[in-house]
């Protein structure tokens, strides 16, 4: 074990939590600095992509992971700044402005869905979220004056003090917002608001009993995280540069809830670590499946199989490849082992990967695992 | 004016009266302990003082203020903490922190400063990081820092509860059952805390306690309750001398 000897209180809890943690963060920014150089035009676009849904993520960590709030209507949010935007900017209103008044926006509504969690936990909140959803998508769908309906809306490409960006100029927009979002959340969570969220997902009794205002710090992080997530939304929005309401359906709400379960709650890193693993299954799953009939082929033809049972081998696999839903379910597993084998997500994992170099050779396969209790964090 | 006092207090849960008629004063400095059988209505009258409940009559009066229909939270902002009879720390975070949580009521930033970090709230956290440290020493538990809760023994966590309701910077603590679930160790280094933040941190001390060795050994008085009923109240040795107090007890 390494013990840092500190100095003074200043520094108890510093940005980074060593020097070497601040290089390499150094070099992760010197890489996604350079990126449009480096990367093909697709390659930059899914880390747009990327960065949206960390967004999304690092906003329903606050929520979820630290508050302990559940939302699965997180969609909806994204919905509203969306939309926000793209009549912000019809109206010709500057980005600097409904960038972040998307958020503000947002988060406004996300107080007022807050409202309700002051009564509702676990699965009913969970249910209020989803209706707060629909709720937001038929309304998106029949206030034609304004959204289009279903028709959708189309946004010009975005324009910062009159000069148009272009994909490399929004890809470092994106980067911009998303490092601010992610110091804002770690301002917040290492302050007395994070305390007081902290607080209340562990024990409410003991949060009001400490003088947390409960009420008032269940509706701070309903609307923080939504004010969040509409910035993503204005992010998004402009992305795909057309928006309509299918794109803001259940399962996307359930792809950002994927995000933390994925990443991991604990830590920031895990929205980030969720949002990469989100965004970048599809494409190699795509992969996967073009290789799969090849090798399947270079598999039969190994074992020396006749003719027919190749045929019907093929036949079958590519069924199975092609099938409709394949994604959803192999997602479903993905989540289910998840959650059983590391609810840590793919941020505990890392920190393992990270202690067993740390400690090598000592490294033990029982030291990773965590204590056994009898208390009542054992009960949960 | 009394330093804290319990009028009449009553609460009733459908048919069941739990606290029934209650009413004493606490001194400022004393040490006051009640005790009580099991379900003699001890935790719901702490429950009451320190609002998780709602008491159906009565009147509960600190330092002149009627703080009978303050919320939780407000009352731990006038300076009354507690402590839980089944330990209710944050149990996924670290000792410190635990810790930190206790200096809410000291905290005066609002979430967009936090949000900014100015200069304000380094002081702030600074000013915490300092007060907690202070309690640690006095408790001994530096050495738990930056431990998870979750990984430290009963004993210890029992410790920090208390650690924690000293942040609040209370006038008047209440301590449910400090000594269950310890040893006998532990439950005297317990009674040692108890006398040292009594008497040198200048902290009024309410208690419901089982442990008599203990009681006799902290308390300048006792209440006995039986069935949410005051029975006697006075001195340690007075109570347990009670005719009525040994027949709760005995069952005679």
């Amino acid at each position: 074990m390494v013990h840092r000897v500190r100095t003074d209180y200043g520094d108890s809890d510093p940005l980074f939590p060593s020097k070497a943690a601040a290089f390499w963060y150094a070099v992760l920014m010197a890489g996604l600095l350079a990126a449009p150089y480096l990367l093909e035009s697709y390659y930059l676009s899914q880390l747009v992509f990327i960065m949206i849904y960390a967004i999304v993520g690092v906003a329903l960590n606050i929520l979820s992971g630290q508050a302990g709030q559940v939302s699965i209507g997180h969609a909806a949010f994204l919905a509203i700044g969306a939309y926000f935007t793209a009549v912000a900017q019809k109206y010709g209103v500057p980005l600097v402005l409904y960038l972040p008044l998307a958020g503000v926006f947002t988060g406004i509504a996300g107080y007022l869905v807050g409202l309700p969690a002051l009564r509702l936990h676990g699965i009913y909140l969970a249910i209020a979220t989803l209706a707060f959803a629909f709720i937001v998508e038929e309304i998106i769908a029949r206030w034609e004056s304004v959204t289009h309906g279903n028709e959708g809306l189309m946004l010009p490409p975005p324009s910062l003090f009159g000069w148009k960006l272009g994909s490399e100029s929004f890809y470092y927009l994106c980067l911009l917002v998303t490092v601010l979002v992610i110091l804002a959340a770690i301002n917040i969570i290492r302050s007395s608001t994070g305390r007081s969220f902290m607080a209340i997902r562990d024990s409410e009794t003991a949060a009001r009993s400490m003088g947390i205002d409960t009420a008032r710090y269940k509706t701070t992080a309903f609307a923080l995280s939504a004010g969040i997530t509409g910035i993503a939304g204005a992010l998004y929005a402009h992305k795909m540069s057309f928006i309509s309401p299918e794109m803001f359906s259940l399962a996307v709400s359930i792809d950002f809830v994927m995000i933390i379960i994925i990443g991991g709650m604990v830590s920031l890193r895990g929205a980030v670590f969720g949002a990469i693993f989100m965004i970048m299954a599809d494409p190699l799953l795509i992969i996967l499946k073009d290789r799969i009939p090849s090798l399947t082929e270079a598999l039969t033809h190994a074992l020396f199989l006749p003719d027919a049972a190749t045929q019907a081998i093929q036949a079958g696999v590519l069924r199975v490849v092609n099938a409709p839903g394949l994604k959803s379910l192999i997602f479903g597993i993905i989540i289910i082992v998840f959650i059983i084998y590391e609810p840590m997500g793919l941020d505990g994992r890392w920190l393992r990967v990270k202690a067993y170099f740390k400690q090598f050779p000592l490294a033990r396969q029982r030291s990773a695992r965590p204590p056994r209790m009898f208390l009542k964090s054992e009960r949960r | 004016m009394t330093f804290f006092d319990v009028k009449n207090l009553t609460v009733k849960f459908g048919g069941l009266t739990a606290v029934d008629d209650v009413s004493f004063g606490l001194n400022e400095g004393e040490v006051f302990t009640i005790i009580g059988p099991n379900g003699a209505g001890k935790t719901t009258l702490f429950n009451l003082i320190s609002r998780l409940y709602t008491p159906s009559a009565g009147q509960i009066i600190f330092r002149g203020e009627d703080v009978t229909r303050l919320s939780a939270q407000q009352i731990a902002g006038r300076g009354i903490a507690r402590t839980f009879q089944n330990i209710e720390l944050f149990e996924s975070a670290s000792t410190l922190q635990n810790l930190l949580v206790g200096r809410h009521r000291h905290s005066t930033t609002r979430p967009w400063q936090d949000i900014l970090r100015t200069k304000k709230v380094r002081e702030e956290e600074v000013a915490h990081r300092r007060a907690a440290e202070e309690v640690m020493d006095v408790l001994r538990l530096q050495r738990y820092r930056d431990t998870t809760i979750g990984a430290l023994p009963y004993g210890v966590r029992k410790v920090i509860e208390v650690a924690r309701a000293l942040c609040v910077g209370p006038t008047l603590l209440l301590l449910d059952e400090p000594s269950s679930g310890l040893n006998v160790e532990e439950t005297n280094a317990m009674a040692e805390w108890i006398l040292e933040i009594n008497r040198r941190l200048r902290v009024t001390v309410l208690m419901v306690e089982h442990d008599m060795s203990l009681v006799s050994r902290v308390s300048d008085r006792v209440l006995a309750l039986n069935y949410g009923k005051m029975m006697a109240i006075g001195t340690s040795a007075e109570v347990q001398g009670h005719p009525d107090v040994i027949a709760a007890y005995l069952g005679a």
